[in-house]
């Protein structure tokens, strides 16, 4: 168990490598409690939204699809990433959004400034009564239902990146680990029982461990590792999720996207070595320079360790560079991540 | 509850140390290092030959969470390193008192006095786990 931002965490059950293929092959699970979830209502949250995110939340709408999720970075005025997090379209003018553990109470003071300097109609709701599993794997959502009949009928026609509230249990179909499922929502007096029909239905519970090594074969950035206060998104690899479509939408810290160009890229590495193990801060030297990386570990679907790196912005996929690893220069490949998704290898 | 064989000798720093007949010395980690450190992936092993102070890191283990330093428990020479070990670490997590890492040949045999005994050891780690 480990300290995770005041919550008790177990960091594996068992062997994390077993239950990193689990989720890869079958259908693992998290308990993400430790998440915080936010609902917003009131006439002008469309329009606050537009302002507080870097990812516009107008294409929820456009998309069609009920309930769809946005993936969004929220931004310091000077460009640096407050947090990033989900917001999910319930109706018009209400919307859930969910953020990291460490960041909430620093989202909440900024989110109700944020409110009250726009003078917005909304109101902001900590929903710390929830509890949150999150249900990952190829069979994941068939073990779902066989786990909570109750919700198959409203939730099976559920489109991906997108979620639904058929009863007690907000259904959403998405994740950190690159596998199909879900995460659920429900209050937190229920946690036992759904934990407990889940492992019934053969899902294996998964520690902090293995939700790292999957989300890092997916790609994904982790906040506090990958990008802080202190990072602009264009330098960590988000840049797809920030929307300058629209001229018109001001949000917090476009102007200073606007004014600062990018000056990094984030491409994957894979070690050519098997000598050792890439992590967190160590200097990669390429061609066109240094630069870091963010986020190692070993890849237990590639069986060969792996990173995210932040290189100048001229090195390209496909070059090798060199890692210091204990101070030895190890060879690394560079590649364009994720490094898998949907259980395939994709470097 | 980690297995702490009462007939080994430890260290602080979580080695196992077996006296051979040979007068060798056989080094591993324990099972509560083994535990601690999760699934294990990778291993850097000393070349025979090397003399080394006690104390003095050897050794490397990387597992899924972090790279740890593995000490000589003695002053002496290596003579062995479990390279068989190198092509799959995970033997370290099966049965951490089979997986051996090294051989070591001590400079002074008594020095083994100075090292822990299983009560001495399981001592030191129910002390950290209560910390």
């Amino acid at each position: 168990m480990v300290d995770f931002a005041g919550w008790q965490m177990p960091v594996n059950y068992g062997s994390q490598i077993q239950e990193h293929h689990t989720v890869r092959r079958d259908a693992g699970m998290f308990d993400i409690s430790h998440m915080l979830a936010l609902d917003l209502d009131g006439s002008d949250a469309t329009s606050w939204l537009k302002k507080l995110l870097a990812n516009d939340v107008t294409r929820l709408a456009a998309s069609g699809v009920a309930g769809k999720a946005l993936y969004s970075c929220m931004l310091g005025h000077e460009g640096g990433v407050i947090d990033d997090l989900i917001v999910y379209q319930l109706d018009s003018d209400h919307y859930r959004i969910v953020v990291n553990a460490g960041t909430a109470d620093k989202d909440i003071a900024w989110m109700r400034r944020h409110i009250a300097h726009n003078t917005a109609n909304v109101s902001l709701s900590p929903r710390r009564d929830l509890a949150m599993i999150a249900v990952q794997g190829p069979r994941a959502r068939e073990k779902t239902w066989q786990a909570l009949p109750e919700i198959e009928a409203a939730a099976a026609a559920l489109a991906p990146f997108s979620a639904m509230q058929p009863g007690d249990i907000f259904v959403a179909r998405t994740g950190y680990t690159g596998e199909d499922g879900f995460e659920l929502a429900f209050p937190a007096r229920q946690a036992a029982t759904i934990w407990h029909a889940l492992l019934g239905a053969g899902v294996a519970p998964c520690g902090l461990g293995a939700r790292d090594t999957l989300r890092l074969e997916a790609g994904m950035a982790l906040y506090g590792q990958d990008m802080d206060d202190s990072v602009s998104p264009l330098d960590a690899g988000l840049a797809w999720t920030v929307d300058l479509r629209n001229p018109a939408r001001a949000f917090t810290g476009r102007s200073a996207l606007e004014a600062h160009p990018p000056t990094r890229q984030v491409l994957g590495l894979v070690l050519l070595e098997d000598k050792g193990v890439l992590r967190a801060h160590m200097k990669v030297v390429t061609a066109a320079g240094t630069g870091e990386i963010t986020s190692g570990g070993f890849s237990p679907t590639l069986e060969k360790s792996i990173a995210l790196a932040r290189l100048p912005l001229a090195c390209t996929a496909g070059e090798t560079v060199e890692v210091e690893v204990r101070g030895k220069h190890l060879a690394a490949r560079t590649v364009k991540p994720p490094f898998v998704r949907g259980g395939k290898i994709l470097v | 509850m980690s297995h702490v064989p009462a007939e080994l000798k430890y260290t602080a720093s979580h080695e196992w140390v077996r006296l051979e007949a040979d007068g060798l010395v056989t080094v591993g980690i324990t099972d509560h290092a083994q535990e601690t450190l999760g699934d294990i992936v990778f291993l850097e092993l000393p070349a025979s030959g090397r003399v080394v102070e006690a104390g003095a890191a050897v050794a490397v283990i990387e597992s899924v969470k972090a790279a740890s330093d593995i000490y000589a428990p003695l002053a002496g020479e290596i003579v062995d390193s479990n390279q068989a070990l190198v092509d799959a670490p995970e033997g370290v997590n099966r049965d951490a008192y089979a997986a051996w890492l090294f051989k070591l040949r001590p400079a002074d045999s008594s020095a083994l006095a100075t090292l822990l005994d299983a009560t001495a050891y399981q001592n030191s780690i129910a002390d950290s786990s209560a910390e």
